[in-house]
């Protein structure tokens, strides 16, 4: 498997809902089309908030990974 | 020698922290606060302005009114911080040297920032935005009104939905309901960032006709065109925009090479210590903390710095800690509000709105400039509120 370069990492953990979200959300807006963002979060709610969020803005969920208890979310911005 | 504290922002964090410091020490530390306007606004207020239900002179009086006689006030902006040094520079000319530091200076608005959106849309975050959007209002004749936020994080977040709320009220007093169509653009999948407050407010904008556009954070403005377009893609036409604008920290954080980025000061959660600089504190909306930005965070972070610099000022092992307390009221318009409650650890319950609810945010609304800056017994009248 081809390992994913990953352009800017958002450490989150501990912050609540929907603090991952919008951390995600500031950097999509502010990145180049094509760059990869990962979120690694330790808030439940960002198991539906994020993914719900790539979807419907219509950007690329490359992985969803556990990473020391918490998860890892890997979003190419797409547009 | 007394210890020098410089504390910079005249606002709710830095007036409570300043009287406070002043109170414990006295003599043993000299205070001065640094303002580039030396006039204290209540942030609050702009909603009510906005919705004609208030004007403008009850929103600001004269910093030097509300500090403590033995703290000195320092009309001049800040241009400058260097902590190797323990000065800060001043823009007028001169240094103010420090041996703790409190930065409270509070967000700055950059509308600039989302194309059209300085041209195309009026705010309630400002006093000047509020009085035009004031203006605005009284010249609508119907059509549809958008209310929307352009940037995370932003100060007050229950804001928004209070703003369509009362709206909607505002719009039927005036006998444009009819004619009007009241939407909200939320960048969340809610109304609220706050779950248990969304699940309260939902029904009740749904009750008034309010419509709920969700994951819609604003990108561009085309002004000629009447037209709002979102980072996910989609695009609505519009009579009047509402917007919050995009936040930052003040440049002059960043250009100390202060921040973490766009200007918010990365902040211990709980000594709420710069985390590179242990002789800098932060209070309020200057912080990077996950929190809301709001007047309420400060009033109960001061305290919290003003003990831990005593401590330290006094050679004692620092014992207070910031828990992330905030408590603050939502107007659900017709009279009615209700109450948000948390911390680090536990979410808001809010209860169902009620009147009494509303009087007591008015009530605090009368208050606030004889209480709060003081420090006249936070903690007391905050249990009044509880109870």
């Amino acid at each position: 498997m081809e390992a994913i370069q990953i352009d800017r990492s958002i450490d989150a953990r501990g912050m609540p809902c929907p603090g991952p979200l919008m951390s995600l959300i500031g950097a999509i807006r502010e990145a180049e089309v094509g760059t990869v963002i990962s979120v690694l979060s330790s808030d439940e709610g960002s198991k539906t908030d994020i993914p719900a969020w790539v979807t419907k803005a219509r950007h690329e969920m490359v992985a969803v990974e556990p990473v020391d208890g918490a998860e890892s979310f890997i979003v190419r911005k797409v547009h | 020698m007394p210890a020098r504290i410089v504390i910079l922002g005249g606002g709710v964090g830095g007036t409570l922290a300043a009287n406070l410091l002043s109170k414990e020490l006295r003599r043993e530390a000299h205070i001065s606060v640094v303002d580039p306007t030396g006039m204290h606004v209540y942030q609050p207020g702009f909603l009510y302005v906005a919705l004609g239900e208030a004007n403008g002179r009850w929103l600001s009086r004269d910093e030097r009114t509300l500090l403590r006689r033995d703290v000195d006030l320092i009309i001049d902006g800040a241009a400058g911080i260097d902590p190797a040094s323990q000065v800060v520079r001043l823009a007028r000319g001169g240094e103010v040297p420090y041996d703790y530091l409190i930065v409270a200076t509070g967000a700055r608005l950059v509308p600039e920032e989302i194309p059209g959106l300085v041209e195309g849309s009026e705010t309630f975050y400002s006093f000047d935005g509020a009085v035009r959007l004031r203006e605005a209002l009284r010249r609508f004749r119907g059509g549809r009104i958008l209310v929307g936020v352009a940037g995370i994080p932003y100060k007050c977040p229950p804001a928004p939905v209070e703003f369509v709320l009362m709206l909607e009220r505002y719009l039927r007093k005036n006998d444009i309901r009819e004619r009007s169509e009241v939407r909200l653009l939320s960048p969340l999948n809610r109304a609220f960032t706050i779950e248990s407050a969304s699940k309260l407010v939902e029904p009740i904008m749904a009750s008034r006709g309010i419509g709920l556009d969700t994951f819609f954070n604003i990108e561009s403005v085309d002004p000629g065109a009447h037209a709002v377009s979102s980072l996910e893609g989609e695009k609505m036409d519009y009579d009047l925009l509402v917007a919050v604008p995009p936040h930052r920290g003040q440049s002059v954080i960043e250009e100390s090479g202060l921040d973490e980025s766009h200007g918010w000061i990365p902040t211990d959660r709980h000594t709420l210590q710069h985390e590179q600089h242990e002789r800098i504190f932060a209070i309020g909306d200057a912080t990077n903390l996950p929190i809301s930005k709001s007047g309420s965070t400060a009033h109960f972070e001061a305290p919290v710095v003003a003990s831990r610099i005593a401590s330290m000022v006094r050679g004692t092992e620092p014992r207070a800690g910031y828990r992330g307390k905030v408590m603050c009221f939502l107007e659900t318009g017709g009279g009615r509000a209700t109450v948000l409650r948390f911390d680090y650890q536990a979410p808001p319950t809010p209860p169902r709105p009620s009147r009494r609810w509303h009087a007591a945010k008015w009530l605090f609304n009368r208050l606030y400039w004889n209480v709060v800056p003081q420090g006249r017994v936070p903690e007391r009248a905050v249990k009044i509120e509880e109870g």
